[in-house]
């Protein structure tokens, strides 16, 4: 009898809502105990460096970088007016232009015809995708050779046909199509391997069914493999999109922005600027103008093109 | 006329392992043919190289009579239905109806034409312009049936196309699959590992084992005369009881438990193998009256289905069922009276799994002519 009533008690006294609530703080506590390591690595490499990219960027600076003189929205007034970044904007826009359609056009040629099953198919498939194992300072050095004015393969080449030679990297008018075929080459092989992956995960019985149909090669790619693509195709467009904006290794080893400005691309003005230059508050910026141009471009990419795309 | 002719016909992957051998078969204009047999018989493949999908390793294929073997699959003038209905996920109904005649460049009013009767038929109408993945289970089943109606190809085949559906579906697509057969003519080719479905829809079914042809005829054929153990277990459900037999003192012995008087003129043919196995269906397991009742068994399960009962017994190793009309009031446990006859019995050779002897008495009772 006494035991009941002690029972009965006990249950009218526990309280659902705070056990409840110490439970969702509990796991609270956990959730965030997973998240700390990144957390605290995007705090120190991400957040941080933004913020006070933002902060320098409406000051003046000395040479180690303390600011100086608040100067508000000048930095950015001025690199509007200012001709070479207007220069390098036109540039790396071409360079975008250039490397983007160049890079996937060619990736997805090589993985349509690197998806049939042939004996052998797989030493293509290592050979296409090949380049995503090498660096960009290596690539670039590989093409310094190939671009070498008179040692080099391509004027060589150009020789015996009986052409004159091109100053590949010298010649204004050349040097940032050479930089952009040597970048379209360093991209495929990401590109290809992206590509082929969602090339190989259409379902063979589309295929089957339209070979019963009586559909043709070229009706089957049209109307079944570039649609059944199309969300593979939008993330690549996505990410190499960015990643040629983001430009910097070639245009260092090959041309360090020369001939004539004409290929320097805006990460590489904004190294110039701020450790050669020392300027860092008209560095950052130009860095902020480049952050939000890949911003808004991300954006409308995402508005237009996921109409478009089909998601299974 | 022969629609499609196979003389034989094998397949073999990596020029050894032969998942189909030899097979002989001809299938006639109007048919509705049904490939039956467990999952790695080779069914599908068989389609398949009829479609043209699969390379004939050996042997020949006709279809109107013209050797195909060469012929890529829309030379065939077939039409053909998937398992999963590759339906194409980013076109309408209405273009994915539409894409052979497309590829094929029908002129656009013919297509609209065409597009308009079959959409009626298959109560398509109202969905044309939606995609796959809004519709239900059963509407993309009848899209893909659409699609293949569309082409007015002469013979389909179709790869398990139910087996997706959940069973009432199931039962309700049979029906319409098959009044669509009868209604456009077509001969059909109907692969599926379901047995009710091969019974319920076939003119003729032919049951594949191992790559090999086990039975070709008709269902009832196929139910009361299974050539061999193989066929015998695998049309009917429940399936057919089974058991080692030997013939004891003019008298038939079960499992070493069950003794059946055997008519001696039967005797000489049964004695002649060496192992003998014996088969009765689950309906011929009569319930015993005072009169005739020969045995009585311990029931061990009862599955009450409401128009008919089901009780197990154990009958040596084996369990057999049996399958009484109405509802019976048994329990687990009770022992109730039962009438088996030799008559009832199909006898197989064991070693071989040949039928010896089909059971007599089914000829004489239930086969009713209309």
């Amino acid at each position: 009898m006494n035991e009941m009533t002690i029972h009965r008690e006990s249950l009218a006294t526990v309280d659902f809502e705070k056990v409840k609530k110490r439970q969702r703080m509990g796991s609270f506590f956990k959730g965030i105990l997973f998240l700390l390591p990144s957390i605290v690595l995007f705090s120190v490499f991400l957040f941080y460096p933004m913020v006070r990219t933002i902060y320098l960027s409406f000051f003046l600076t000395d040479n180690s970088g303390v600011p100086t003189v608040f100067v508000g929205l000048d930095n950015f007034t001025n690199i509007f007016s200012s001709p070479i970044f207007q220069q390098s904007l036109q540039s790396t826009i071409l360079f975008v232009l250039y490397t983007v359609p160049g890079a996937i056009l060619i990736s997805l040629f090589l993985a349509v015809i690197a998806n049939e099953k042939l004996r052998g198919i797989g030493i293509f498939r290592t050979m296409f995708s090949s380049t995503m194992g090498i660096s960009v300072a290596a690539a670039s050095v590989f093409w310094m050779f190939l671009f070498h004015p008179t040692m080099g393969w391509l004027n060589q080449l150009l020789q015996v046909v009986g052409l004159d030679g091109i100053g590949w990297l010298t010649d204004p008018k050349w040097a940032l199509l050479s930089v952009s075929i040597s970048t379209v080459w360093m991209n495929i092989g990401f590109t290809f391997l992206i590509l082929l992956g969602g090339l190989q995960s259409i379902d063979s019985y589309l295929y089957e069914s339209a070979d019963i149909d009586g559909a043709g090669y070229f009706y089957k790619l049209r109307r079944i493999t570039i649609p059944m693509l199309s969300p593979t195709l939008f993330f690549v467009v996505t990410v190499t999109l960015i990643n040629a904006f983001q430009t910097f290794g070639q245009i260092d080893m090959l041309t360090r922005g020369g001939p004539q400005n004409e290929t320097n691309l805006i990460v590489y003005s904004i190294y110039q600027e701020a450790f050669m230059n020392y300027q860092y508050g008209t560095a950052s910026a130009q860095a902020i103008i480049l952050f939000l141009i890949i911003l808004v471009i991300t954006i409308v990419q995402f508005k237009l093109g996921e109409r478009k795309v089909h998601y299974q | 006329m022969k629609q499609v002719e196979l003389m034989d016909v094998s397949k073999a992957y990596e020029k050894q392992q032969y998942v189909l051998d030899e097979i002989n078969l001809s299938i006639e204009e109007g048919e509705f043919f049904v490939l039956v047999g467990p999952s790695g018989s080779g069914k599908s493949t068989l389609l398949r190289m009829i479609a043209g999908l699969e390379d004939i390793t050996d042997g020949t294929l006709k279809i109107n009579d013209k050797v195909v073997n060469h012929l890529p699959p829309k030379d065939r003038n077939l039409s053909m239905v998937f398992q999963n209905y590759a339906l194409y996920p980013h076109l309408t109904v209405e273009q994915n109806i539409l894409f052979g005649l497309n590829a094929k460049k029908v002129n656009k009013k013919e297509q609209q034409k065409r597009l308009k009767e079959t959409a009626e038929m298959m109560g398509l109408r109202n969905y044309l312009k939606r995609k796959p993945k809004q519709l239900s289970g059963g509407q993309r089943q009848r899209v893909a049936l659409a699609r293949s109606v569309v082409s007015e190809s002469p013979l389909c085949l179709m790869d398990e196309p139910l087996s997706n559906l959940d069973a009432k579906l199931r039962a309700h697509m049979r029906i319409e699959i098959r009044r669509l057969q009868k209604r456009l003519g077509l001969t059909m080719v109907y692969v599926t590992h379901d047995q009710v479905e091969a019974m319920t829809m076939g003119d003729r079914i032919m049951v594949l084992d191992n790559g090999k042809i086990q039975q070709v005829g008709e269902p009832i054929t196929l139910y009361n005369e299974p050539a061999n153990l193989f066929v015998a277990s695998f049309i009917g459900s429940p399936k057919m009881n089974m058991g080692n037999a030997a013939i004891i003192d003019q008298k038939l012995v079960i499992e070493g438990v069950l003794k059946i008087p055997v008519d001696p003129a039967d005797v000489a043919t049964l004695t002649k193998n060496n192992g003998l196995t014996v088969g009765i269906r689950a309906e011929h397991i009569f319930q015993g009256t005072s009169e005739n009742t020969t045995h009585e068994l311990e029931v061990i399960n009862v599955e009450q289905l409401g128009n008919e009962t089901l009780l197990t017994f154990e009958i040596g190793k084996e369990l057999w069922t049996a399958k009484w009309l109405g509802q019976w009031r048994v329990d687990v446990g009770d022992k109730v009276p039962v009438h088996i006859s030799t008559k009832n019995i199909s006898f197989f050779d064991t070693e071989s799994g040949q039928l010896m002897k089909p059971a007599s008495i089914i000829n004489e009772q239930e086969v009713v002519a209309i």
